[in-house]
């Protein structure tokens, strides 16, 4: 087991290096002179000379990614062009909204989408499936902004029981930092739960057809047990595996929710970044999310263990 | 349950086909009067998309504006109508595009170990990087164009078609078939073409739809972030970005083209369900 974990934690590295020269050949391989955008229209040769050398695109590209790679590796994500912070640190101050948003989101999913999926499943064919189905078929084709902006309007401009924008520190009190994750995390979570929904139905419903369920309707059990620690239970690899594969959703949904609801997180971060060509922070940014990425599904290969005990490492 | 094959089409047993495959034809129905809206704009609604009348600012829906006009005074059906134009193109090429590339290098990754280890690598790198990050990331850089835009969420989505073909590939290459034409002699080249192809036709298809109607959807995201399609072009995404200020004096500018969308989207993957029960009914029922 340990060993398993340090294995996968070392396979992590080389997709993490594929990363690194993706991001890097994106901004520094395409045409157009970075150091002139960042200069603006009116910026001099001699401004514009300033900040290649102080960036330093006055070296070979080669000698560029291995400055960068060595600093990445020891932890030194550079320095924002901008704002001449640490990356970061930009990155520690934007980091609580976006934890938040990520794992109230992931909350309403599950707690959504569970019930929804089983439900489905135990009543296949009736009214009750084809509305879960119609729903989650509906989750996928809406853009999560829209699905904001139809929210902001319903809860918060027309019934005026939820804040419209704005985000609100866990420091500040738990009542107004909850009001305003309440509308993000359902516009963020509907194309989540809507995959989910699916896949629990699937599983569910291929484990009801199982010969040990017939014994243990047989045997008298009842239905909250039976679909809950029996038909559930056994259907949770599929299901938690596509809960890792949504996470990736997440965070690019996260990126688009943060500006629907003006939430100062790492999404805002980025995209700013990206819109200005503040290369440390777009570099920096996306490595991260990438290690995120790779961490979350490690988390999640692991957890087989725990849902099925026939599977070991 | 029965169902449908080619032989019936070919036969001209529409009624059955339709019957036995309803998703399908139903998704295909509303994308063809969606296409048919865009392509026939011009002869739908007289007015110009690109028409400015400061008199007639974000007036709500009427009968002489169906669907109410913008902050400029232009009328939002002839918008979006036009604006379908641009969307479901980037839908359809992009699609294509990344199909087609993916089928190439998943083919070559199946079938060749060295390959295999350099696209694979590649491929979880470019997934592990949130989609639309590496969008924008990918769009940004460059000049900002329809093309730009198309070539960005084709890379985006290229990863998920390689890995579906590779694992057929890896699947059908262990097939008794397979084995006795690379004992009979048969050139490589030739049993990929002629044995190996053939089985990635079907899975690709459904593939190809939901990529298809992804495409649509990371366009408007990128449109509405600022790094997507040119703002002079009004996409389903761009009008809906421009109209995200005035949503409170205005909400039906960004609902119209948000419902044409998810209408679009909706019939696109109704139609991939349809195509996966189609062609690959033991797939039915999960995705």
């Amino acid at each position: 087991m340990v060993e398993y974990i340090l294995r996968r934690l070392l396979a992590t590295i080389p997709v993490l290096a594929v990363v690194a020269i993706v991001v890097f050949s994106i901004l520094h391989l395409t045409p157009g002179d970075p150091a002139a955008m960042i200069a603006g229209d009116q910026g001099t040769e001699e401004q514009i000379q300033q900040i290649r050398q102080k960036l330093g695109f006055d070296r070979p590209i080669h000698e560029q990614f291995y400055v960068w790679l060595v600093n990445v590796s020891q932890g030194n994500l550079g320095v924002s062009i901008f704002s001449n912070k640490p990356v970061t640190e930009l990155l520690a101050q934007r980091i609580e909204p976006t934890i938040a948003l990520t794992v109230t989101t992931t909350i309403v999913t599950v707690f959504l989408a569970l019930p929804l999926g089983v439900l489905a499943a135990w009543h296949a064919g009736s009214l009750i499936d084809r509305s879960v189905m119609s729903f989650a078929v509906l989750g996928f084709a809406f853009p999560v902004f829209v699905i904001g902006y139809i929210l902001i309007y319903v809860f918060a401009l027309k019934l005026s029981i939820l804040p419209v924008q704005g985000y609100v520190s866990i420091s500040e009190g738990f009542w107004p930092f909850l009001q305003h994750l309440i509308l993000p995390s359902f516009a963020l979570g509907m194309s989540f739960t809507a995959l989910i929904a699916r896949i629990t139905r699937a599983s569910v419903l291929e484990v009801l057809s199982q010969d040990h369920i017939r014994t243990a309707k047989a045997k008298g059990v009842p239905t909250a047990p039976l679909l809950c620690s029996h038909a559930l239970k056994n259907a949770a690899v599929p299901i938690v595996t596509i809960i890792g594969v949504g996470i990736a959703l997440l965070l690019s949904g996260v990126v688009v929710t943060e500006s629907v609801f003006a939430i100062p997180g790492v999404g805002r971060l980025v995209v700013d970044a990206i819109l200005s060509r503040d290369y440390p922070v777009i570099q920096g940014v996306l490595i991260v999310f990438a290690l995120v990425y790779v961490l979350i599904n490690l988390v999640i290969d692991v957890s087989y263990v725990f849902l099925d005990p026939r599977i070991r490492y | 349950m029965s169902s449908a094959t080619y032989r019936d089409i070919v036969a001209g047993n529409a009624g059955y086909f339709v019957r036995s495959n309803p998703t399908l034809c139903f998704g295909g129905v509303i994308l063809l009067l969606v296409i048919a809206s865009a392509v026939f704009a011009e002869a739908l609604v007289g007015v110009d998309p690109l028409e400015i009348n400061p008199l007639n600012r974000m007036k709500p829906p009427s009968a002489e504006h169906w669907f109410g006009t913008d902050m400029f005074g232009r009328d939002i059906l002839s918008r979006t109508l036009h604006g379908g134009r641009i969307s479901l193109l980037v839908g359809l090429v992009v699609s294509a595009c990344a199909t087609a590339s993916g089928l190439t290098l998943g083919l070559l990754a199946g079938y060749n170990r060295i390959a295999d280890a350099l696209v694979m690598r590649v491929m979880d790198g470019l997934m592990s990087i949130p989609a639309i990050l590496l969008a924008i990331a990918l769009t940004a850089v460059t000049n900002a164009s329809t093309g730009t835009v198309i070539f960005a969420i084709t890379v985006v989505e290229l990863p998920r078609v390689v890995r579906l073909v590779r694992s057929v590939v890896l699947s059908v290459r262990e097939q008794a078939y397979v084995e006795a034409a690379v004992i009979a002699g048969t050139r490589p080249l030739k049993i990929v073409v002629k044995h190996i192809l053939p089985n990635t036709i079907a899975p690709l298809t459904v593939q190809a739809t939901y990529i298809c109607a992804a495409a649509i959807l990371i366009e408007s995201l990128l449109s509405f972030l600022g790094a997507g399609t040119p703002p002079e072009i009004p996409s389903w995404g761009n009008i809906m970005a421009e109209s995200r200020i005035y949503f409170q004096l205005a909400p039906w500018m960004i609902l119209i083209p948000g419902v044409f969308l998810a209408v679009t989207v909706l019939a696109v993957n109704l139609m991939g369900d349809g195509l996966r029960d189609l062609l690959d009914p033991r797939l039915s029922g999960t995705r």
